[in-house]
C-alpha cells in the first residue's frame, strides 16, 4: 500500500508545515543555511563541523538540518521561511549575504531565534556572531615574518571589507614586530572562492620573490602551488596540510562548535536572547593548527607564547603606537583599538605598500 | 551498431505527450536515485513535485521563481524556432539588471511613479544591446551566435563584479561588494500584484509577453517568417525573408526580455546588485523553453513546473537531508529525458551488423 503511505506522509508533512511547535518532549530543532556545498574543507565545511558537534553534544535533545548552496537573496529568504515554518527553533544563517534576508524573515517569525554570521544588523530575535580571525592572523604573521628569507610575504585578499583589512593589518604588524625589513605584497582577487584566480595570484606572488603566502580566500589552490614551487603557506579555515604537506606552516582554524553548542544550550533552557558574539582564540572560536616541523623551535615557542597572551587577553594585536598608512596617528602608545573602530576598519597601517581599493 | 533512422511519420499525438513522458521517466529514475541514497523516493518526489503546488506558502513563492524563467524562455523560444541560438540569456539578464540598476542609482533620492518604469525600459535596453553583439557579429561576419552569446555571459559577470566593487557600491556598506537596496526604497521597489501566488509586476509582464508571443506566432507575418526560417531556411529565403532581420529580431527580443527579467529580479526578489546576483535563470530558461516545446502555453506550464521543483528541491534538502547535488541531477534528468524521448519519437533505433 505504497500510495496510502505516501498520502499519510504528506499529511504528516502538512502538519509539520503548519508550524505547530509542541511542548518540551520534542527535541530542539536547529537549522543551518550554507552558502556553498559542504565539501571537505573551507568555510561551509567548518560550519557543518559545528553542526555535527552540536548533535554529538546534545544527542536526542536536538535535531539539526541544513540546506547547502543557497544563493544570497530571494532564495535565502524562502529557505529561511520554510525552515521557520517547519518548526525550527533556531536558524543559523552562515554567510554575510544572508544579512538582509535574515532580518526580513525574522520579522515574520518573532518566535524563532535567528543567528547571522559576520553581519552587522541585529533584531530582538536576530543575533550576530563572528570570529576574531585577526587574532589568528597575528600569530601566523609572526611566524611568516620569521620564516621569510626574501623578506617578501604574499597576501591573497578577497574583498577590501573591514574583515579582510583587519587581517592584513594584523598580520603585517606581527611580521614587522619580528622582522623590520618585511614587505607585504597584497593581491586582490575579488572572490571568496575561485581556485583558478587564487592559483594565478599565488604564481604571480611567487614570481615577485615572495616565499611565504597567506590567503583570505577559501580554496587550497594557493597551498598546492606553494607545495609545487617550494615556498611556505598557511591554511585558511581548516587544516590544508593534505594539499601542502611541506608547504603548510600552520593554519587558522574556524571553530564554530563552542558557539553553536552554547547558543542551542540557551534555547534548550529558555535563556536565549539576541547577542552579538565576537570571539577569538580565548573562547576557542579561532584555532591554530599544529605547527609544521619546518618552523624552528624558537619561532614555535614565540608563537605559542603569543597564542597564550592573546587567549588570556593580556595582549591585543592592535596595540599602539600604530600609525595609519598616511603617517597620521591611529593608536597612541599603549592604546588598544576598540571593537567599533575595528568593525569599520578601512585603512592600511603604516608600512604597507600599495593603495587599499576604496 | 546502433543507428538512428527517421520514422516515416512522427506521431503528433506522441510529440504532444513528450513532456509528460519525460516527467514520468524523471520521477522513476530520480526516485531510484533517491532510493539508492537511502531516502524514501515517494516522500522525495512528493515534496519536490507536488507539495510546491498544494501548500499555500510554497504557492506564494511560485511565480517569484517562475516569472524570470518564463519571461526569458519566451524570448528564447522565438529564436530557437528560427534556428537562432541565444545561449547567453544569463548575460543579458545581468546587463539588464546592471543598466537598469545603474539608472536607478543615478536617480537615487528622487521620487516619482515614473522611476521604476524608466528603470525597466533601461533594463530592456541593456539586455537588448548585449544581445545585439552576437547579432551583429552573426550578420556581418557569420560568427557563431552560440559561442559569442555564451562567452558574453562571463564578460557580463565580470563587468557586474567590477561595478559592484567600484562605482555602484553602496557608499554606506562598509566596502562590501553590494549596491544599495532597491527593494527597500519606495521609488525603486517592485510592487507585488497577487501575493498568494507570488505574482509581482514582473510576473504580470511575463504573462503579457506570453500573450504577445502567442499572437505573434499565430497571427503575424513576422511570426510566420520566424517559423519558416527555422523549418526551412532555403524556402524562407526564396519567399523573400531576410535572414539578417530574423537574427536581429530574435536576438533583440530575447535580449530585451532577459534584460527586463534581470531588472525585475533586481528591484523585487534579489533587492540589490551583488557579485552573487546571477543564479542561473538565464540558463534554466533554456530548459523551460524546450520543456514547453517552444510554445507559449507550454512555456507557462514548464516555467511553473520547474519553479516548483526548485522550491520543492530546497524543501527536500532540509526535510529529508537530500543532498543539493541530487536535486540538481534530478532537474538535469528532466531535460535529458525530454530530448531523448523527442529523438525516439522522431527516429527509430536500428541494429545493424558491422559498418554498412
Amino acid at each position: 500500500m505504497k500510495f496510502t503511505k505516501t498520502l499519510a506522509t504528506a499529511a504528516a508533512m502538512g502538519l509539520a508545515l503548519s508550524g505547530a511547535a509542541f511542548a518540551d518532549e520534542d527535541p530542539i530543532k536547529a537549522g543551518f543555511i550554507y552558502v556553498g556545498p559542504i565539501g571537505d574543507l573551507g568555510w561551509t565545511w567548518t560550519h557543518d563541523q559545528g553542526r555535527l558537534a552540536l548533535e554529538a553534544e546534545y544527542g536526542d535533545r536536538v535535531e539539526t538540518s541544513f540546506v547547502e548552496s543557497v544563493p544570497e537573496g530571494a532564495d535565502a529568504e524562502r529557505v529561511m521561511s520554510q525552515m521557520a515554518r517547519a518548526g525550527m527553533d533556531i536558524i543559523f544563517t552562515t554567510s554575510f549575504g544572508y544579512m538582509d534576508p535574515t532580518i526580513n524573515v525574522a520579522e515574520d517569525f518573532p518566535d524563532v531565534a535567528f543567528a547571522h554570521a559576520t553581519g552587522f544588523k541585529r533584531a530582538d530575535n536576530v543575533a550576530t556572531y563572528s570570529a576574531r580571525f585577526y587574532e589568528g592572523r597575528y600569530v601566523i604573521g609572526e611566524i611568516a615574518g620569521a620564516m621569510t628569507e626574501t623578506n617578501k610575504i604574499g597576501y591573497i585578499a578577497s574583498f577590501p571589507i573591514p574583515e579582510v583589512v583587519r587581517g592584513i593589518n594584523s598580520a603585517y604588524l606581527a611580521a614587522k614586530s619580528v622582522n623590520p625589513d618585511v614587505e607585504f605584497k597584497v593581491v586582490w582577487v575579488y572572490t571568496w572562492f575561485d581556485p583558478g584566480k587564487e592559483a594565478d595570484a599565488a604564481n604571480a606572488l611567487i614570481e615577485q620573490g615572495v616565499d611565504v603566502i597567506m590567503q583570505h580566500t577559501d580554496s587550497p589552490a594557493a597551498m598546492t602551488i606553494a607545495e609545487e614551487k617550494g615556498v611556505y603557506a598557511f591554511g585558511q579555515a581548516s587544516d590544508m596540510s593534505a594539499f601542502g604537506p611541506n608547504a603548510q606552516l600552520t593554519a587558522i582554524l574556524d571553530n564554530w562548535a563552542p558557539y553553536y553548542i552554547d547558543r542551542v544550550g540557551a534555547v534548550l533552557d529558555g535563556t536565549w536572547e539576541s547577542t552579538d558574539v565576537w570571539d577569538g582564540i580565548g573562547a576557542g572560536m579561532v584555532g591554530i593548527a599544529p605547527f609544521s616541523d619546518n618552523i624552528p623551535a624558537d619561532v614555535q615557542a614565540r608563537a605559542t607564547a603569543t597564542i597564550a597572551a592573546i587567549a588570556s587577553g593580556e595582549f591585543q594585536p592592535f596595540t599602539g603606537p600604530i600609525n595609519k598608512q598616511d603617517g597620521s596617528v591611529w593608536l597612541a602608545a599603549g592604546e588598544t583599538a576598540d571593537d567599533g573602530s575595528l568593525a569599520g576598519l578601512n585603512f592600511y597601517v603604516e608600512g604597507i605598500d600599495g593603495e587599499l581599493p576604496q | 551498431m546502433l543507428r538512428l533512422e527517421p520514422r516515416q511519420k512522427a506521431s503528433n499525438m506522441m510529440l504532444y505527450f513528450t513532456p509528460l513522458i519525460a516527467v514520468a521517466l524523471t520521477m522513476v529514475v530520480g526516485g531510484a536515485l533517491f532510493a539508492m541514497l537511502g531516502i524514501n523516493p515517494f516522500d522525495a518526489i512528493w515534496i519536490i513535485f507536488f507539495d510546491p503546488f498544494l501548500d499555500s506558502f510554497n504557492l506564494s513563492q511560485l511565480f517569484i521563481k517562475a516569472a524570470p524563467l518564463i519571461l526569458i524562455a519566451i524570448g528564447l523560444s522565438l529564436g530557437f524556432r528560427a534556428g537562432v541560438w541565444n545561449i547567453g540569456a544569463e548575460g543579458q539578464f545581468i546587463m539588464g539588471a546592471l543598466v537598469g540598476g545603474a539608472t536607478g542609482l543615478a536617480l537615487w533620492g528622487m521620487e516619482g511613479w515614473w522611476i521604476l518604469p524608466f528603470m525597466a525600459i533601461m533594463g530592456a535596453v541593456g539586455g537588448f544591446a548585449w544581445a545585439m553583439i552576437p547579432a551583429i557579429l552573426k550578420i556581418r561576419f557569420n560568427a557563431n551566435e552560440i559561442l559569442v552569446s555564451l562567452m558574453l555571459v562571463y564578460v557580463a559577470q565580470n563587468l557586474l563584479s567590477a561595478m559592484v566593487i567600484g562605482p555602484l557600491r553602496d557608499p554606506d556598506g562598509f566596502n562590501f561588494p553590494e549596491s544599495r537596496s532597491f527593494s527597500r526604497n519606495d521609488a525603486t521597489e517592485l510592487p507585488m500584484i497577487f501575493e498568494p501566488l507570488g505574482l509581482h509586476v514582473g510576473g504580470v509582464v511575463a504573462l503579457i509577453a506570453l500573450a504577445g508571443a502567442f499572437i505573434l506566432l499565430q497571427r503575424h507575418s513576422l511570426g510566420f517568417n520566424i517559423k519558416l526560417t527555422g523549418d526551412s531556411p532555403r524556402a524562407a529565403r526564396f519567399a523573400g525573408v531576410n535572414p539578417s532581420i530574423i537574427i536581429a529580431v530574435c536576438l533583440g527580443i530575447s535580449g530585451a526580455l532577459a534584460g527586463l527579467a534581470g531588472l525585475f529580479e533586481l528591484t523585487g526578489p534579489a533587492g540589490k546588485l551583488t557579485t552573487n546576483f546571477p543564479v542561473g535563470y538565464g540558463f534554466t530558461a533554456i530548459i523551460v523553453a524546450f520543456l514547453g516545446r517552444l510554445h507559449p502555453v507550454g512555456i507557462l506550464l514548464a516555467g511553473v513546473v520547474l519553479a516548483g521543483t526548485f522550491i520543492g528541491g530546497e524543501n527536500a534538502q532540509f526535510m529529508l537531508q537530500l543532498p543539493s547535488a541530487a536535486v540538481r541531477v534530478f532537474q538535469g534528468m528532466l531535460l535529458f529525458f525530454l530530448l531523448a524521448v523527442e529523438i525516439l519519437i522522431s527516429y527509430r533505433i536500428r541494429f545493424s551488423k558491422g559498418a554498412s
